[in-house]
């Protein structure tokens, strides 16, 4: 996983609520067995019009978000289904920091697995920032992981965000949950052991 | 005795589950049962490929075909060629990692939430993953069971553990019981409406009282299932003589004296006395009546007597603009009345609501009457065994002779990943769970409903109050 610590990006928004992964990444590409290749299918049915051309009436396909590298959208992102095809495909599109008042849970943890930082902000602050890429000609961001800061270039926006100690210092160091927890073999066994005790039918 | 530290039924389950416990990181927990299917788990393998790792525990491991297969007679042939890509690498990936695979030819084969319980592998006071939302369905029977993304999949096959910051915990407690002709699903759908469908987001969510106890093991189940909808993490209710009676003699649930101490254990698993919890919901239930869902997620509910919400009487700005964007999606006015609403397809089946009691529930409205000519209507049992236990009851006889197609088992319309797809601007009264814009298909429109609620839709053409029937 590449590590992020600073991050400077367009934005782009999305003011809806409640956006779920269904919407994010329709199922009929679900069935593709690789992780990568999935940013053409972002919102797919929102981009593309029933005959397959492109919806230009869609926010994302205006051209001053063109490359922007930071989502900004209502309530409740990514609810529903667990699929992780949702960060692949935000990820794969170009997404690299999901800035939202709040995150569904599963797709909030399937951020973090993807190098994908999702930063929870108050709802007024998202409005500020909804209304800052809207207005103005280019609007950016900047994102210090390490100092928790996020800041516009005036300055106007200027505030720290919250983040769990663990998943931040997994995410500066780009680091495979797997690999660390492999380390804890001893403890595995160990728990493996007492459990079997009770012949692996009842946990202990 | 004193208790001095009374704990939830969620609490007991996840200390019994720590592998490892370090200050500001989240915990580890030994999974009891790791569920996978062939929509989230060929990346997982491919990791496991890449970094040269085993499936720790085969054992603990069971795989199924359920969300991408065809449901139609014989099954055969996988005509979409990337769906047939998937169920193969599944097979191919269970050979090479020795992982058992019930295949779509299985007789143990179904719905991944269906075949756990079928087959006694569900049991109370295990930790069940699976890289599939609606997980939480096996928290039914006082297990801690949550749906996990692909990474997680690849984690816990390589290690049989997950990292997981301990969620917050919820009671959701039912006053009194449910009126008559109120089953399960609108109980679970009124909750929703209730809490909304980030109600119980970074939450574990307890269901008690006595609606709650009186319900049936099946009925259970669909009201877990749908905690993910309200954005809970899991869902779960206590243990009790129901649990104990649906679980005996199941294949995997355990056999003689092993059963009878795994009862003792499985008895004792519940909420202590004064036991707190984080958030305290309290429902009367008097409030619930059999809903539809109107709109595009599963907390745009309202009653069968009740009528199209107006965007206008809203107060709060997103609330309005997702009702406006909902309708407009639905094809639907504000102010209609609910019966009015005409619908071209009915959908019986999904984790949630395909289990036996749901296909007797929906047998028993459509015996002896025809399927509406302007409607076609579709039954998928949640596994090959309902499916041969309805057989040897007769109800596909009722079903086909209604009207109904009677399929094989599978995820099928709800989700629509097979070729069971609503085509656009259809209108769908389905026992599912997710309503979500092109869910069942691009542009389809779905109403979710309970088992009853849909087979009386599919015999009017419309919504009907089934309490009248």
């Amino acid at each position: 996983m590449k590590p992020i610590n600073r991050h400077k990006g367009k934005v782009a928004p999305l003011d809806m609520v409640n956006v779920d992964t269904d919407q994010i990444i329709p199922k009929q590409f679900l069935k593709r067995i690789e992780r990568t290749g999935y940013g053409q299918f972002l919102f797919y049915d929102w981009r593309f019009n029933e005959d397959g051309s492109i919806n230009t009436s869609f926010i994302l396909k205006k051209e001053k978000y063109k490359n922007s590298s930071i989502l900004v959208t209502g309530d409740n992102f990514g609810s529903g289904s667990s699929r992780e095809h949702a960060p692949w495909a935000l990820g794969d599109y170009g997404f690299q920091i999901i800035i939202a008042p709040s995150f569904a849970d599963i797709f909030y943890n399937n951020c973090f697995q993807n190098g994908l930082l999702p930063i929870v902000l108050d709802k007024e602050i998202v409005k500020k920032i909804i209304n800052k890429t809207t207005n103005e000609n280019e609007f950016n961001l900047n994102i210090d992981l390490e100092s928790q800061m996020i800041w516009d270039d005036t300055e106007e926006i200027s505030i720290n965000f919250d983040i769990e100690e663990f998943r931040k210092y997994c995410l500066l160091n780009g680091l495979d949950d797997i690999g660390l927890t492999l380390n804890e073999e001893n403890k595995i066994k160990l728990f493996e052991n007492k459990r079997s005790k009770t012949g692996g039918v009842i946990s202990i | 005795m004193s208790n001095t530290n009374p704990k939830t039924l969620f609490e007991k389950i996840w200390e019994k589950h720590i592998v490892d416990e370090k200050e500001g990181q989240p915990t580890l927990l030994y999974v009891d049962l790791h569920m996978i299917h062939e929509v989230t788990s060929p990346q997982a393998f491919e990791g496991l490929r890449l970094s040269n790792r085993k499936v720790r525990r085969p054992d603990l491991t069971i795989a199924v075909a359920d969300h991408a297969i065809p449901t139609w007679k014989g099954r055969d042939p996988i005509s979409d060629p990337i769906a047939k890509q998937q169920v193969e690498t599944l097979s191919e990936n269970c050979k090479e990692f020795g992982v058992t695979l019930y295949d779509m030819y299985h007789k143990n084969q179904g719905i991944v939430h269906v075949i756990g319980p079928d087959l006694g592998l569900t049991q109370p006071g295990k930790i069940i993953v699976c890289g599939d939302s609606h997980t939480s369905t096996h928290g039914a029977f006082g297990a801690f069971a949550m749906g996990i993304g692909t990474s997680e999949v690849e984690h816990v096959l390589a290690t049989q553990t997950l990292r997981q910051f301990k969620p917050k915990t919820m009671n959701i407690n039912i006053n009194g019981n449910l009126p008559n002709g109120v089953t399960a699903k609108d109980l679970i759908l009124g909750i929703i409406k209730n809490i909304g469908i980030s109600g119980a987001v970074g939450h574990a969510i307890e269901y008690t009282g006595e609606a709650i106890t009186n319900l049936s093991m099946e009925g259970r189940m669909t009201v877990c299932n749908m905690s993910i909808e309200a954005g809970g993490r899991a869902g779960m209710i206590a243990p009790d003589d129901k649990t104990i009676n649906y679980l005996k003699n199941k294949p995997f649930a355990p056999k003689g004296d092993d059963f009878r101490i795994a009862t003792d254990e499985w008895l004792n698993l519940k909420t202590d006395q004064n036991a707190q919890y984080d958030t305290q919901i309290n429902i009367d239930g008097n409030e619930f009546e059999p809903f539809v869902t109107w709109g595009t997620n599963p907390g745009m509910v309202a009653p069968i007597t009740g009528k199209i919400p107006d965007p206008k009487n809203s107060q709060d700005e997103d609330e309005k603009s997702s009702i406006i964007k909902a309708l407009e999606y639905m094809g639907l006015k504000a102010n209609t009345n609910i019966q009015d609403i005409e619908i071209d397809k009915v959908f019986i089946g999904s984790c949630t609501n395909s289990r036996i009691e749901d296909l007797e529930a929906a047998a028993e409205v459509v015996k002896n009457k025809k399927v509406n000519s302007s409607v076609s209507a579709m039954v998928v049992p949640g596994s090959t065994l309902v499916k041969k236990i309805a057989e040897d009851k007769g109800l596909d006889k009722i079903f086909i002779e209604a009207g109904f197609e009677w399929r094989e088992a599978g995820c099928s319309m709800c989700l629509g990943m097979n070729p069971d797809i609503l085509s656009p601007k259809e209108r769908c009264a389905s026992t599912s769970n997710r309503n979500f814009e092109g869910r069942q298909g691009k542009d389809g429109r779905t109403h979710l409903v309970s088992p009853q609620m849909a087979a009386a839709a599919a015999i009017a053409g419309h919504f009907v109050d089934t309490r009248e029937i």
